[in-house]
């Protein structure tokens, strides 16, 4: 089969690999027929995330059609068309029992590496690297989920691939992201970073009772995504993130704040110069400049909400602000499974319509070009979608008609 | 077991069972077999002091050094560095817990030192009372640092100990009856090859020793408390004596089971095995705490978990990439843990809500 493989920074290569085979017997072979690239995909891209191997395939957001299935996936059969979560998950362990689901026991096979990078390990991940178990990731023609009878969500026919995919990951991520806010019906919500997470981010707000949404980053499209989706917006390039929110709460900060962004946060002047200098030199991994920021405007014993991904350390975290203003601190990997059916009930009710999202549809022969454009903000790349039996029709790089910009 | 520990070697005399039977008792009491006496560390960390006293006046001053050894001072340098050695020597016998490594290298630096002194003897510069004085000394020291080693060393000889700890999610009853019925170890136990199990506590232990080494071993049940612990120690004429104990002891909450393990065992090749095998990543904690994760996996999901990256299960250092292996390659690869998964019983799987 035809699959998207990592060889180092900024290369990746689509080549033939063997197509996989049922290894565990609650695994399920599945035939892809959307796979999307993910933002923390960039952060292998970029070389981030360590313990990555020449040859590893990437991605975790895909579904397809059932193709074959081990002897003890009993809810499942072939022909079924199925999202497959991000998150492998057995459904036995103490923390599937909780809905932790990307907290799992069993699936991490390299659980031994993450507990050294980590102190424990968390579940195992498609396609994100070898300290999340070494899965093959769901860029490809193919793919074996584990625990098939645990994870992945049956989709109905009516609604397309665009509009479930996001199933795998984005939707669930951002809308957690919303969830860990403890929404109350008059909150002002300001999310950092209005990637495809944050995009989603802004409208479970909204479905969770959020009256006002505040939405910072700096892309012109992704700010209009934005607005779009009804919140307010600033361009932290243009005006002072704190000051600007200060000004629309009458000094007393956003309810709880999002952090969207991560471990390779962009910001203006020195401080970005200061953190990037750090990660260069190895004496810190992440640059945490969305974090620290959200810190110093929430308001007094509010929530910070941390979605975004986070892989090793940080600098300059300001705890005293923390402690002394009485602040909550949520963060984790989305626990998918736990949201799958109640979001595809909001789909199907017409609540939202994730496909908004998409701006560009793609061969997966396209992965490299893909990553590349998603990466460096080019042709008002938010999120891609690849397809393995792309036709053709429409070019490669073909932008969605659908999605137009409107101010 | 008085015997054995002075003189540090390993036979399987009556002397040694007994040792190993006491192993296991006190693995039950979760004590640590085997430590070197309390006197041993202490000589140790005086010896450790000697080596950074001595090492910095080599660093500082080897002028006034080579004169009071009486050799040519033309060779500053060499003392120099000779006095590096000693403060690293120090250094390592302060870092570590149990400095066997850090004295042992005190006696090699102690051979150095006097064949240095031997060939300093032959130059003509050289004052040859003083030389025989400082001798006289570096040998007094070395006497010192090998009775040090040597009883650090036996403690180590009294054999390999693990212990690990995992929780279960199930009650103890079913967690201790899994593992009392050993014919199921192998099936978590990356290097057993069968158990059997020959009744009246009885059961013969088949495994991988190191460089592919087929061992073989009986064993008997000591203690058996059902749902609480199981202790083992092997028979006369086993390949690999050792002894294990595991408890099972109910977690807060109705969470499950915690399981503790403790094995001794000596190892196959004795110090010189086990270092060989430490070499190639065979850490014996290391090793049953991937046994034990396995066995969770074995207990909670019915098989082994793999990826592609480890097609046979979690605790590989080896990774192939993650990418579907071919099948040449799934079928030169030892069997896959899935091929031996039975028991997919475990209740309440998470499928439907």
């Amino acid at each position: 089969m035809r699959a998207n493989c990592w060889y180092g920074k900024t290369m990746l290569s689509v080549e033939d690999v063997p197509d996989p085979q049922i290894l565990n017997q609650r695994d399920a072979i599945v035939k892809i027929s959307s796979t999307a690239i993910c933002g923390s995909d960039l952060h292998l891209y970029n070389g981030f995330i360590p313990t990555m191997q020449r040859g590893d395939i990437l991605g975790h957001e895909f579904m397809g059609e059932v193709v074959e299935v081990g002897r003890e996936v009993r809810n499942l059969t072939v022909g079924d068309r199925i999202v497959v979560p991000f998150p492998i998950a057995c459904g036995s362990c103490f923390f599937c029992k909780e809905e932790l689901f990307s907290l799992c026991e069993n699936t991490n096979p390299n659980a031994w590496m993450a507990e050294k990078a980590f102190g424990h390990a968390g579940a195992g991940i498609f396609g994100y690297s070898h300290l999340t178990g070494g899965y093959a990731g769901g860029q490809a023609e193919y793919a074996r989920v584990p625990f098939a009878d645990v994870g992945p969500i049956k989709v109905p026919d009516y609604l397309s691939d665009e509009q479930v995919l996001f199933l795998s990951d984005i939707f669930p991520t951002g809308y957690m992201g919303a969830e860990m806010c403890d929404i109350t019906p008059g909150d002002t919500i300001a999310i950092w970073g209005c990637g495809p997470v944050g995009q989603f981010s802004i409208r479970s707000a909204f479905l969770l009772g959020a009256e006002r949404v505040i939405a910072i980053d700096q892309v012109p499209e992704r700010l209009r995504m934005a607005e779009q989706g009804g919140a307010e917006t600033i361009n932290y390039e243009e005006q002072n993130v704190y000051e600007a929110l200060m000004e629309m709460t009458g000094g007393r900060g956003p309810d709880a704040c999002i952090d969207d962004v991560g471990m390779e946060a962009h910001a203006p002047g020195i401080i970005f110069a200061y953190d990037r200098v750090k990660q260069a030199m190895m004496l810190e991994t992440d640059r945490p400049h969305a974090l620290r920021e959200a810190i110093m405007c929430c308001r007094n014993g509010g929530v910070i909400s941390v979605i975004g991904v986070y892989g090793g350390f940080i600098d300059k975290f300001p705890i005293g602000s923390v402690m002394q203003r009485g602040l909550t601190i949520k963060t984790g990997q989305a626990h998918v499974q736990r949201y799958t059916r109640p979001l595809l009930q909001m789909i199907e009710n017409g609540d939202i319509d994730p496909s908004f999202v998409v701006t560009h549809r793609m061969s997966l022969e396209d992965a490299p070009h893909a990553y590349d454009i998603f990466k460096n903000k080019q042709d008002n790349c938010i999120k891609v979608v690849l397809k393995p039996d792309w036709d053709g029709n429409e070019g490669a790089g073909a932008k969605d008609d659908s999605y137009t910009v409107v101010h | 077991m008085s015997t054995n520990q002075q003189t540090g070697t390993f036979d399987r005399g009556d002397e040694h069972r007994s040792s190993l039977s006491q192993g296991a008792n006190y693995a039950v009491e979760r004590a640590r077999p085997g430590l070197p006496s309390t006197s041993a560390k202490r000589l140790a960390k005086g010896l450790g002091w000697f080596s950074i006293g001595l090492g910095l006046a080599e660093l500082l001053a080897p002028r006034a050094i080579a004169s009071i050894s009486g050799v040519s001072n033309k060779h500053t340098g060499l003392i120099r560095l000779y006095g590096l050695r000693e403060i690293a020597a120090g250094v390592t016998i302060f870092a570590q817990e149990k400095p066997t490594e850090g004295v042992w290298s005190r006696v090699v630096g102690d051979a150095l030192d006097l064949t240095s002194l031997g060939v300093a003897a032959t130059n003509p510069e050289a004052k040859l009372g003083r030389v025989a004085f400082a001798t006289a000394n570096v040998l007094a020291v070395t006497v010192l640092d090998v009775i040090c080693a040597m009883q650090l060393s036996s403690g180590s000889n009294q054999g390999i100990h693990a212990q690990g700890t995992c929780i279960v999610n199930l009650p103890p009853e079913e967690v201790y009856s899994f593992w009392r019925d050993f014919q199921n170890l192998p099936r978590f136990m990356r290097h057993l090859d069968s158990v059997v199990d020959m009744g009246d506590g009885r059961s013969r232990w088949k495994a991988k020793g190191p460089a592919g080494m087929e061992v073989e071993w009986d064993a008997t049940i000591i203690a058996d408390v059902p749902n609480e612990v199981i202790t083992w120690r092997s028979l006369e004429g086993s390949d690999v004596d050792n002894a294990g104990a595991v408890r099972f002891e109910r977690a807060t909450g109705g969470r499950g089971t915690i399981i503790k393990v403790n094995l001794e065992y000596m190892p196959v090749g004795g110090v010189i095995g086990s270092t060989f095998a430490k070499l190639f990543g065979e850490e014996p904690e290391q090793q049953l705490d991937d046994d034990l994760r396995r066995f969770k996996q074995v207990l909670e999901v019915g098989e082994v978990v793999v990826s592609d990256a480890t097609l046979l299960g979690t605790g590989y250092m080896a990774q192939r990439p993650g990418q579907p292996a071919a099948p040449e390659e799934l079928e030169g690869a030892d069997m896959l843990p899935s091929e031996t998964a039975t028991n997919y019983g475990s209740e309440g799987r998470y499928t439907e809500r």
